[in-house]
């Protein structure tokens, strides 16, 4: 049975075909769909992890345990989860135990370009890379074996062409394969010093091994045909190195891309007359290969940053010039993405913007806080950072004698994957930031997954939510506000009194997601355009349910509002209101 | 050469509901004997950003991209959006374009102009072109606004070279059962253009 599916799909279906058990993840762009994909499966435990790191222990208890295991995480998950990953390295494992990094190369849905097949040589794990969904799936029945054999996580690195391009798969009968025995063996599980050297020195004989399986495994292999040029090549840059190349010149395919097949790689570049080393982003295979004394071409002509294509490859390698844009004589305006319409984010964006308060923002869909005409988000680094960062420029602000503080501003969802952490840390370290947590009851960004403020898991059990003002106040913060998003004055009274308490300060702006189902529904709004002034004023917030006409009025598309009354809020005129009722929701 | 790979890009506004299109699109040339690949990217998109999905069928397909100046078919779901992706277009390539503005942030904020002429520069540019209001087709001929996807698609399919009993079983296999008659009837109506 043939099945077209994507990279991540395909990982799902080769974890169910192979005996999988568990499965966890946070979710992340283009890792989600991995996870996503395996909720279903009734013989499959599946979780959203608070975090990587989480997932990551979770999935190393899980493999102890037995159990045959996907954890999945996009490029800068691993670096969250890179602490449990290292030492994992060392204890082995027992089921068999596959880490899926989705790297997003030119950062399509990510904050850095990060090229992960790094992580396998630095942690010291195999590493396979997938060069479409049919090798996706069938590298996850081959990554469990190497995984259980070899007694080492195995590290599956995939990029968003691979995650979320879709191809034919033949697809087979899952397999049930038991949980394995677990024994307490803590010379191998306990990473005491002691404990950890021998452990060490496991390490390096694995990787002897491994290098010698990476000789004669099946993909690593040789495509030969005419010798004048040779090129190496793994991953997605496979695809459009025979995309240009077809059967013009000999192929070394690399899968397992770490350890790399020595022998191999010298007996290929010994019988071609000029090698290329075909990659995207780091000269990765490039500066092993070059250590081996070959003499490759690589990144002397392949670019090492963004995403590479095969025009990039007909460019720079046969000197083709690249096509012609048509020249229109004609302006194409942008088409950013946006916060939808009845985003619980906008109110508060607007009210930071109108405050001139420094705004440290975090990851998530808030990230468009930065766009104009909020323009509201000074920093955007990482998950948590919203918190640590509010807190050092207090802190410095305040070393010196000045009263300044920034706003942290971070979701429910990145609330529970780092937020505590530095919560904490303002508390014990005694800071007087601010933190607004926009608390829209999922992880929107990423398809709306539940985390531990929803009160439902990944398998759609009812669990107990936890409250993120219970968290605040239990930690001993006293300046704990809850308000709705949508009511503007309420916003910007409960952060005004955060900016002047002196002590740390947590303002919840709850409000659900305006894309989750099941929402009520409210009327959309009108413009009464006898009272409009053409003002302006309501285009500020950025709704893109406000249509702004050549002749300067403004209406309101009935089909995109969802009647959260902001832009009612923010017209001094009382010129918006409901279709046919009265002014002000 | 022997291996003929035909390219097919279908564009439009993310939440649009280019997701169904290209479904049901990749289901047919699987069902046609095909090799196929399909790329489009997820994420900050959704949010009513641009989106484009790229589809590559033929014997066997190596890239999942589209190169530019490549696409054989290109069905644009909106009117700007034909035009962002035009220099994509093959010279003696097909665009379908849904008769539709959709205003982009920018333009919504009055920082931009929307290119209301966007027909016209595409009529003097594509050496072919065929134009079609979804919406209103959707909703006076087939009764049913939901389904404009479908009417586009069925524009698309006079372009490709598969039989329509082979559409119509993936359209009633894609869609909820209750929906498959009037599917088919809005996939009947976009065949009328071309």
């Amino acid at each position: 049975m043939k099945l077209f599916l994507s990279g991540d799909e395909a990982i799902a279906r080769g974890a169910y075909e192979y005996g999988a058990t568990f499965a966890a993840a946070y979710p992340g762009t283009p890792s989600t769909e991995v996870v996503e994909n395996l909720i279903p499966y009734k013989e499959i435990y599946a979780e959203w992890s608070t975090n990587e790191k989480v997932a990551l222990e979770v999935g190393l208890g899980a493999s102890l345990a037995g159990a045959r295991v996907i954890v999945a995480m996009k490029h800068v998950g691993v670096n969250v989860a890179a602490d449990p990953l290292f030492t994992a390295a060392y204890t082995g494992v027992n089921g068999g135990l596959i880490l899926v990094s989705a790297d997003d190369p030119s950062m399509h849905s990510s904050q850095n370009e990060q090229d992960n097949r790094n992580v396998a040589p630095f942690a010291k794990i195999p590493m396979l890379e997938p060069s479409d969904s049919q090798e996706a799936k069938d590298l996850v029945g081959v990554g469990f074996k190497i995984s259980e054999e070899m007694d080492t996580p195995v590290l599956m690195r995939i990029t968003t062409r691979i995650a979320h391009g879709k191809g034919l798969v033949e697809c087979g009968q899952r397999q049930e394969v038991p949980l394995r025995e677990y024994k307490k063996q803590s010379a191998k599980y306990c990473m005491v010093p002691a404990f950890a050297r021998p452990r060490r020195e496991a390490v390096e004989e694995r990787t002897a091994r491994l290098k010698e399986f990476s000789e004669t495994f099946p993909y690593n292999r040789i495509e030969w045909g005419p010798k004048d040029v040779g090129i190496i090549t793994s991953g997605i840059s496979y695809q459009y190195a025979k995309e240009v190349f077809g059967a013009s010149v000999s192929y070394l395919k690399l899968t397992l891309t770490w350890p790399l097949p020595e022998k191999l790689i010298r007996e290929f570049a010994s019988q071609v007359k000029k090698v290329y080393v075909i990659e995207e982003l780091d000269p990765y295979l490039e500066t092993q290969i070059k250590a081996l004394g070959i003499d490759v071409i690589g990144k002397d002509v392949i670019p090492n940053m963004f995403e590479l294509s095969a025009e990039i490859l007909r460019e720079r390698i046969l000197g083709e010039e690249p096509a012609k844009d048509n020249a229109l004589d004609v302006a194409i305006p942008p088409r950013p993405p946006v916060l939808c319409a009845g985003c619980p984010h906008r109110p508060v964006f607007y009210t930071l913007k109108k405050m001139k308060v420094p705004v440290m923002g975090d990851i998530g869909c808030y990230g468009l806080g930065v766009m104009p005409p909020l323009e509201a988000v000074d920093t955007t680094v990482c998950m948590g950072a919203s918190i640590g960062m509010a807190h050092g420029f207090q802190k410095a602000n305040a070393w010196v004698g000045q009263d300044k503080k920034a706003v942290g501003v971070l979701g429910d969802s990145t609330f529970f994957h780092s937020g505590m952490t530095g919560l904490a840390d303002m508390v014990f370290n005694k800071g007087a930031g601010v933190v607004v947590v926009l608390d829209n009851r999922t992880t929107a960004m990423t398809g709306h997954q539940p985390h531990p403020g929803t009160g439902i898991t990944a398998k759609g059990e009812v669990s107990e939510p936890i409250q993120i003002e219970d968290v605040a106040r239990s930690m001993g913060i006293t300046d704990v506000a809850v308000v709705d998003s949508y009511d503007l004055a309420a916003v910007e009274n409960a952060i005004r009194h955060a900016l002047d308490f002196n002590g740390p300060s947590v303002v919840i702006c709850k409000r659900a997601c305006a894309l989750l189902k099941g929402l009520p529904k409210m009327p959309p709004l009108t413009i009464d355009q006898d009272k409009c002034t053409k003002c302006h004023t309501c285009l500020r917030t950025g709704c893109p349910a406000l249509v702004h006409h050549p002749d300067k009025s403004v209406t309101i598309d009935p089909n995109a509002c969802t009647g959260c009354t902001v832009c009612a809020q923010v017209c001094r005129f009382d010129a918006i209101g409901k279709v046919g009722g009265e002014v002000r929701g | 050469m022997a291996n003929k790979v035909t390219n097919v890009l279908l564009v439009g506004v993310g939440g649009q509901g280019t997701i169904l299109a290209a479904r049901i699109l990749s289901g047919v040339l699987q069902e046609a004997g095909y090799d196929v690949k399909m790329s489009e990217v997820h994420g900050m998109s959704q949010r009513g950003g641009s989106v484009v999905t790229f589809v590559r069928y033929g014997e066997k397909v190596y890239s999942p991209l589209v190169e530019k100046g490549t696409a054989d078919l290109i069905l644009s779901f909106e009117k700007l959006e034909a035009l962002r992706w035009l220099p994509y277009l093959k010279p003696e390539g097909t665009m379908v374009v849904n008769d539709l503005a959709l205003l982009p942030a920018p333009v919504l904020l009055g920082k931009a102009e929307y290119p209301y002429n966007a027909l016209d520069v595409l009529r003097e540019k594509a050496k072919k072109l065929i134009t079609l209001d979804a919406a209103k087709i959707a909703e006076e001929k087939v009764g049913n606004i939901r389904t404009q996807n479908v009417v586009l698609l069925g524009a698309l399919a006079n372009n490709m070279d598969i039989p329509t009993e082979t559409w119509e079983k993936v359209v009633r296999e894609s869609v909820p059962p209750k929906t498959v008659d009037v599917n088919l009837k809005a996939f009947a109506a976009g065949r009328q253009y071309q």
